[in-house]
């Protein structure tokens, strides 16, 4: 199977039993052990302290941890003040309400300032289910990649969102870190390398048709594709786009030389998402046909998760579609 | 800080009114930008920046010395003005405000002129970013800390709720190193505050958060200095000041027309104002004699 090999991957993601996590529990345990390792570190939280998993630093750091109550305008220029004075502030809530409601404070306070505070945003995506479409963050992406300093992570499981969550402290800008609450399938390992900024090849193929770059929980969804496709003799390559600004151009035009197609997978509305961005990106660079799967201009509903993914066409069907047809074009 | 005898409130008086000659000036030279507020202020940055304040003009990142937050950062002509007398950059750079290359942005903004606290514009988040400075001072420090965090807010950026999350943190928080300065000069654009969207009863108001609240007039320069002397003994609570101000204090041509809010002297406007100012010929002078 062309599992990347350098990569360490789980090599039971694709057993039905596959270990599942949510991946906002990646970044409980990272901020856990960033607050460890450095005294800076705080945390504020608003009203959602467990549910986005900072309570983990919560019990242990209470002297560190800032209960802000429902108030995402003063969470984010809080945590502002606090960066100027030497803290490395992380704030937490639900991504629909951080970055959502506290946007323009965001890009003011935290950006335009160039304070180093760190957002994670959970429950972002249609996956959030049955609480329905106010909760439902499909336009994080687009709102925090378009400003400047900001970067922008969204993992594709929660170990690599420990990893993403360490790897911020030290960025010295300000970060986003999208967050998902649903348990998804484990993908990587402690020893799969991870580098902000950096995009790796988590499916290999020696002559690939298309090129699939996906982000988040369903690069699990865009690797079972491509499992399916291999059985009917359709190569793809499949990339984890985990770090979308900065964008690793290099790496994208790359693949996009090399299987002369892509497809983006994405659980975020596909204007101005992940896949806008690798269109920019292609377009001033190396142009080739697309796809992109993600939410169509709509809003969410309630439903279970997988009943969602599947309305809104973010299914292993829809992206077995998508590279059908693409290849047709 | 020496003590404010005679002698000093007399230098601090022919501060302000030189800082608001330097308002007056570059308001006109920029051809845009904000009048009332700036003069207005004058007084109270005049108290800070020559009184008040632990800061080094020379070493503006001395790592000791207290935090002014500006919230409405459009009254930054006070405030560039203000720093240039106090000897952080050259006065004759006041001219280039709003200026294309200028480190003397229309909004105030760090990426330009490093020294500043913050960069502020968008009403209503400055008290906030106070806050979280005084929580970083309070992580480190607890209850001894001597530093003070310097919050200078409008009136009129009080119908913005942000202000109020970040006055109810505070009061929670039991902040005794923040200082709110509320400029209640009882306009903002559209109007008379109190016809915009009624703001009183304002102490009442931080009270109930938790704050101490202390009412001065705001061109009096005793009364100035003394609230900031009695909010560092206030023990266990946040203090903010209203000050009661006079908008466009200083030309009496000004004074109190909301209209003066957003629009810059032209250039005879600027002739007569700082002839105003020159001779003491305004109610600054009179009101101390």
């Amino acid at each position: 199977m062309p599992i990347n090999p350098d990569l360490k991957l789980n090599t039971k993601m694709f057993d039905e039993k596959v270990e599942q996590i949510p991946i906002r529990q990646g970044f409980g345990e990272g901020l856990l052990e960033a607050g460890e390792e450095n005294l800076q570190v705080v945390g504020l939280c608003a009203d959602l302290t467990e549910s986005t998993k900072m309570d983990l630093f919560a019990k242990k750091f209470p002297e560190r941890l800032i209960e802000m109550g429902v108030a995402e305008q003063n969470l984010a220029s809080v945590a502002s003040g606090l960066a100027a004075m030497g803290k490395i502030p992380f704030i937490s809530s639900y991504a629909m309400f951080s970055p959502g409601r506290n946007w323009e404070q965001i890009r003011t306070t935290i950006c335009y300032n160039n304070q180093p505070v760190k957002i994670a945003g959970s429950h972002a995506g249609i996956s959030v289910g049955p609480d329905g479409g106010t909760h439902q963050a499909i336009e994080d992406i687009a709102i925090t990649r378009v400003i400047p300093r900001m970067v922008v992570v969204s993992p594709c499981d929660a170990i690599e969102a420990k990893k993403a969550t360490l790897a911020s402290v030290d960025t010295g800008t300000p970060v986003y870190i999208r967050l998902a609450r649903e348990k998804t399938p484990i993908i990587t390992t402690g020893t799969t390398p991870f580098e902000i900024g950096k995009a790796q090849i988590y499916w290999q193929s020696t002559k690939p048709q298309v090129g699939i770059v996906a982000t988040g929980a369903l690069l699990h969804k865009a690797l079972l594709a491509t499992k399916e496709l291999e059985g009917k003799g359709i190569e793809v390559e499949v990339m984890n786009l985990s770090t979308i600004k900065p964008l690793d151009e290099k790496a994208i035009i790359e693949l996009a030389k090399k299987t002369g197609r892509i497809v983006t997978v994405e659980e975020h509305q596909i204007s101005g998402g992940m896949g806008s961005a690798v269109a920019e990106c292609l377009v001033k660079n190396f142009p080739v046909p697309m796809k992109f799967i993600g939410v169509d201009d709509q809003f969410g509903q309630s439903g279970t998760p997988d009943e969602l993914i599947k309305h809104y066409g973010m299914d292993t069907e829809s992206i077995i579609k998508a590279v059908t047809k693409i290849l047709k074009q | 800080m020496d003590n404010l005898n005679d002698n000093k409130i007399k230098f601090l008086e022919q501060k302000a009114n030189d800082i608001r000659i330097s308002i007056i000036d570059i308001l006109e030279d920029a051809g845009s930008g904000h009048t009332a507020g700036p003069l207005d202020m004058a007084d109270i940055f005049t108290v800070l920046f020559f009184h008040t304040l632990k800061h080094n003009p020379k070493e503006p990142a001395w790592p000791e010395r207290d935090r002014l937050v500006l919230s409405n950062g459009h009254i930054c002509p006070v405030l560039y003005s203000t720093m240039a007398h106090a000897g952080y950059f050259p006065i004759k750079e006041l001219k280039t405000l709003r200026k294309f290359g200028s480190r003397l942005q229309g909004h105030p903004h760090r990426d330009f002129l490093s020294m500043l606290e913050t960069s502020s514009g968008p009403l209503g988040s400055g008290l906030s970013q106070a806050v979280g400075m005084a929580l970083a001072d309070k992580i480190d420090h607890g209850l001894t800390s001597n530093r003070r965090i310097y919050a200078l807010l409008s009136d009129g950026e009080l119908e913005c709720g942000q202000t109020w999350e970040a006055a109810m943190l505070a009061g929670k928080e039991k902040l005794h190193n923040l200082v709110a300065v509320v400029d209640r000069n009882n306009i903002q654009i559209d109007g008379y505050t109190e016809d915009v969207m009624p703001l009183e009863s304002l102490s009442d108001k931080w009270r109930a958060w938790n704050w101490h609240v202390i009412e001065i007039d705001g061109h009096n320069m005793e009364e100035i200095a003394d609230a900031f002397e009695t909010a560092k003994a206030i023990f266990g609570k946040p203090t903010v000041i209203i000050a009661h101000t006079i908008a466009g204090k200083g030309v009496k041509e000004f004074e109190r027309d909301y209209r003066w809010h957003g629009k810059p002297p032209n250039k005879e406007e600027k002739r007569m104002a700082i002839n105003e100012l020159r001779t003491l010929g305004g109610k600054i002078k009179s009101e101390h004699e």
